[in-house]
């Protein structure tokens, strides 16, 4: 019978060329990002504190991540995270969807939408945080000043002073910096939407409540759960926008698990906490994406293919 | 119904009013005199000094972050489209095994928290002698550009009929030859549209950059804005106009490409 | 010009769909074989083997005397016409007919000539300096046909080439390819799903199901003698109506059994209750202008087996009314319950 196998050598061929144009920007991606996290995981393993060498670099275990357990700054900064990232995510995405909705119906002045959208997004995240700051500074910064105009206010509030105040600026400046991308992820799902889909359901008798229910809803899924992902995994990792706002304060207040992180491992000079301290932020994050695919990504690969 | 008409207009107003308020605010700023800035505030101008500006260039050596920016922004853009497109383009048409998982790979290594790989990166970098570099900065940034060019090129690649190669390949191309005859010219506007997503991300940087720099002499714009300090008090009118000044490049890139950039972000998030 | 033969030709795709079963086929230089079959018969694959543009995981494919089967499709020396055409969207018409001949190096003089013919051919010389957006489908095809012909290639492939186009346009191209390759006397192989189509183009047909092939022989063949009941059903518009054996006893072939007749339209008709073949009521009558159809339902009830029959246009018919029906004895088909044809030899499934 003839019919040797072909297909082999072919195929191994195209392999080949594949991985050939494909190794530069794995090999740089392996060095720059697996390597290191490799090694902080390694790190988080030891005692390793840069301000008291004598000590060395002995292995210690699980020990760090117990002491972070333990850490009420660790706790309090999870809580921030957590916190900041539940209030910012929610409200950019009811105000995206809502924002995406109206703006659904064809206009005039698309450019200029997409102008107002991008701006805000395109600055560098401790540009707006600054903004955001000059605009609560003081007792005479204009929010101050427009509260106390609108009668709103009998005096001026010192925003940064107290926990509870100085989320105000951050969640607002994290909202107005991210949901005008939010609505436009939206508006790009919104405008596949088949509108016969709509006329049908308004023949049968379907009020714009029910239409949104049964024929939005559902269809825009997909594009709210890719908001969803990116806005949380985003969230979680915040670290600009409080450095430059609040810089983590009042005290602590404010600090999210990046920016205590960051301070335990460049400014306290503890690697090795501070490793376990990433490696945490790590697998939260991670552990986030996961639970998002695997929950919701039937979904997203459904209509990937 | 009359609301649906009128509708629109009014949401896009106050969204143009909310997005650009804050810029406009710091605009304002950015030429009153220190004197006056938290004097009772006006929404309109009047008295406008360039005394910010000025000190900008004149004290603080402002044009030396910008360098900076630019040359790290760029050089990086630069490398990763052009490493990129090739793997991107492997990842799109090639056939081989393990590609979803190459690709899957690349995509995770996008969402890693930066934080989490500062430390290593800091010793790596110190090892080689590179803190406060030019490399020692572009190096880092591939973390988060690669798979970002990746992403971004693997969508416009496969937007691509794949007709378009085959017919090449018949008429007489090699697989590489075809890239080049017949991909490389219909991808310019995706290769555009990502260099400028890659160039805006790696200008807005501000954490890595904060932790491999040292001094101001390589310092980006970001964290030099970030530490401005002053002698005796915040000195916000120079903040201000430093912060005008960085938003200034990217604010006029997305301007001029608006539809493309949306096009190209959208395009591959809602579709796959 | 060259032949072209599959030996044993398998595809298996990794997820373990067969395309194709061990093709067998031989096509001698010059003719124009058309494959066809509904969708997913691996007619598209078999071409795309052919082209280079997949590879099979068994067996031999020749061109010519060439062993072609690893070669890549750059160096097979074939000229394909896409279903979407293909055409490259960046260069304008004179460069995307010049496109395969500068790849092969050719000089510029030979270019320049092939490319004049190939317009001249096809009336393209006014849009030589345009880009195939600017171009109606119509010239577009034209085009990705003279982007062939100007190779001068040994097999010229077509993969349902016509099925963008609208009808009319669909069978003036139609006639204008017959054309074509008269003159070209060139080796063709056309993929289509459009029996119609397969019947008026090809010299030879190969009707394909589930990547085997059922049979290939001319159109005249296929029609008058179906190796099976596939095939019978395909070829042939309207098509061919299947009748339990037992409703005809008295016209029965010997040996008997569970048979199947095969009767196509054009051969039943349509005459007065008790003076035909079966009685039958009338459902539905379409009017087709040339000709009528005639929907039928066999035996005194609404019920019974559906049969379709084709009659003169002029024929006095209303729905709601008992008719008898005639079939023309020299042109039943019988089948067995393997869906075999019982006059030919047995065929693979």
């Amino acid at each position: 019978m003839p019919g040797a196998e072909p297909t082999g050598s072919v195929e191994r061929k195209e392999a080949r060329l594949a991985w050939g144009l494909a190794l530069p920007a794995v090999s740089t991606i392996l060095l720059v990002a697996l390597f290191p996290l490799a090694w902080t995981f390694w790190e988080s393993l030891h005692l390793h504190d840069l301000r008291m060498p004598w000590l060395e670099r002995p292995f210690i275990g699980l020990a760090n991540y117990l002491e972070a357990f333990g850490d009420p700054r660790f706790r309090g900064s999870l809580l921030h995270t957590v916190f900041f990232a539940a209030t910012s995510v929610t409200l950019e995405l009811v105000i995206g969807l809502w924002l995406a909705l109206s703006l659904n119906r064809a206009f005039r002045g698309r450019g200029l939408v997409r102008a107002a959208v991008l701006v805000p997004w395109a600055i560098p995240t401790v540009v707006s945080a600054l903004l955001w700051r000059f605009m609560f500074e003081g007792q005479t910064g204009i929010v101050n000043a427009a509260l106390m105009d609108a009668g709103l206010l009998r005096e001026p509030v010192v925003w940064f002073i107290q926990p509870n105040t100085a989320w105000v600026p951050v969640i607002l400046a994290d909202v107005w910096k991210t949901t005008p991308f939010v609505a436009l992820l939206l508006l790009a799902g919104l405008q596949n939407i088949d509108s016969s889909l709509y006329e049908a359901a308004r023949i049968d008798g379907a009020s714009a409540w029910r239409q949104f229910r049964h024929v939005t809803l559902p269809l825009l899924k997909p594009a709210i759960l890719v908001a969803l992902i990116f806005r949380t995994l985003d969230a979680f990792r915040v670290f600009d926008l409080i450095y430059a706002l609040t810089g983590g304060g009042p005290g602590t207040s404010t600090e999210p698990i990046a920016l205590y992180t960051f301070n335990t491992l460049l400014q306290n000079l503890q690697f090795g906490y501070g490793s376990a301290l990433s490696v945490i932020v790590f697998l939260v994050t991670f552990g986030l994406a996961l639970v998002y695919i695997r929950f919701l990504g039937a979904e997203l690969l459904g209509t990937r293919r | 119904m009359s609301r649906r008409g009128w509708w629109p207009s009014v949401v896009l107003g106050l969204l143009v009013v909310a997005s650009a308020f804050p810029l406009y605010w710091a605009l304002l700023a950015s030429f009153t005199p220190e004197a006056r800035l938290f004097q009772g505030p006006s929404l309109l101008p009047s008295d406008l000094v360039l005394e910010h500006y000025r000190a900008l260039f004149t004290q603080r050596n402002f044009w030396i972050p910008i360098r900076n920016s630019l040359i790290v922004a760029g050089s990086t853009t630069a490398f990763c489209v052009a490493v990129g497109a090739l793997c991107a383009y492997a990842l799109a048409r090639l056939e081989f095994r393990g590609k979803s998982l190459l690709l899957g790979f690349i995509l995770a290594v996008g969402m890693f928290p930066q934080i989490s790989v500062v430390s290593p990166l800091y010793m790596l970098l110190r090892s080689l002698h590179l803190i406060n570099t030019y490399p020692g900065l572009v190096l880092p940034y591939l973390t988060f550009a690669m798979p970002l060019t990746v992403w971004l090129l693997v969508g416009f690649f496969r937007q691509l009929p794949a007709e378009l190669e085959e017919a090449a390949m018949v008429d007489g191309a090699s697989r590489l030859r075809a890239f080049w005859e017949v991909i490389v010219p219909l991808a310019v506007p995706g290769l555009a549209t990502t260099a400028i997503l890659t160039f805006v991300y790696s200008w807005n940087e501000f954490l890595f950059a904060l932790s491999f720099t040292l001094g101001p002499d390589r310092q980006t714009v970001p964290v030099a804005i970030a530490l401005f300090r002053g002698m005796y008090q915040v000195p916000w009118g120079q903040i201000l106009a430093a912060a005008v000044i960085a938003t200034l490049p990217v604010t006029l890139l997305v301007l001029a490409f608006q539809r493309r950039i949306v096009q190209g972000l959208t395009a591959g998030a809602v579709k796959g | 010009m060259a032949s072209v033969q599959l030996e044993q030709v398998r595809k298996v795709y990794p997820n373990g769909h067969i395309a194709a079963h061990g093709l067998d086929l031989e096509i001698p230089d010059g003719e124009f074989m058309v494959l066809v079959g509904p969708s997913g018969c691996g007619k598209s694959t078999a071409l795309r083997m052919i082209a280079g543009l997949e590879t099979p995981t068994g067996g031999r494919i020749l061109i010519g005397d060439r062993d072609v089967t690893t070669v890549p499709p750059q160096d097979r020396d074939i000229a394909m016409v896409f279903q979407s055409y293909a055409l490259y969207p960046h260069m304008t018409v004179r460069e995307n007919l010049a496109f395969g001949l500068r790849m092969r190096g050719a000089r510029q003089e030979t270019i320049d000539r092939r490319v004049e013919e190939a317009s001249r051919a096809l009336a393209l010389e006014p849009m030589l300096g345009r880009k195939p957006a600017q171009l109606s489908g119509g010239q577009r095809q034209r085009v990705a046909l003279g982007r062939a012909i100007v190779r001068e290639p040994k097999v010229f492939l077509f993969d349902e080439p016509l099925s963008n186009l609208d009808a009319k346009l669909r069978v003036e191209t139609r006639a204008e390819l017959a054309r074509l390759h008269r003159r070209l006397g060139a080796t063709v192989i056309y993929v289509t799903h459009d029996q119609e189509e397969a019947m008026t183009l090809g010299s030879r047909v190969a009707v394909m199901r589930d990547g085997y092939l059922q049979q290939v022989a001319p159109p005249m063949e296929l029609y008058r003698r179906p190796a099976n009941q596939f095939v019978a059903g395909f070829v042939g518009s309207p098509a061919m109506n299947f009748l339990p054996g037992q409703l005809v006893s008295g016209l029965l072939p010997t040996p008997g059994g569970e048979l199947t007749l095969g009767i196509r339209p054009h051969d039943v008709e349509v005459v007065t209750p008790g003076a035909g073949t079966l009685d039958a009521w009338v459902d539905v009558v379409e009017p087709r202008g040339s000709e009528l159809l005639v929907y039928l339902r066999l035996g005194g009830n609404h019920a019974g087996p559906e049969l379709r029959a084709v009659t003169p246009p002029d024929l006095a018919i209303e729905p709601e009314r008992l008719v008898g029906v005639r079939f023309d004895r020299e042109r039943l088909h019988w089948f067995d319950e393997e869906g075999g044809s019982v006059d030919f030899p047995r065929t693979l499934p």
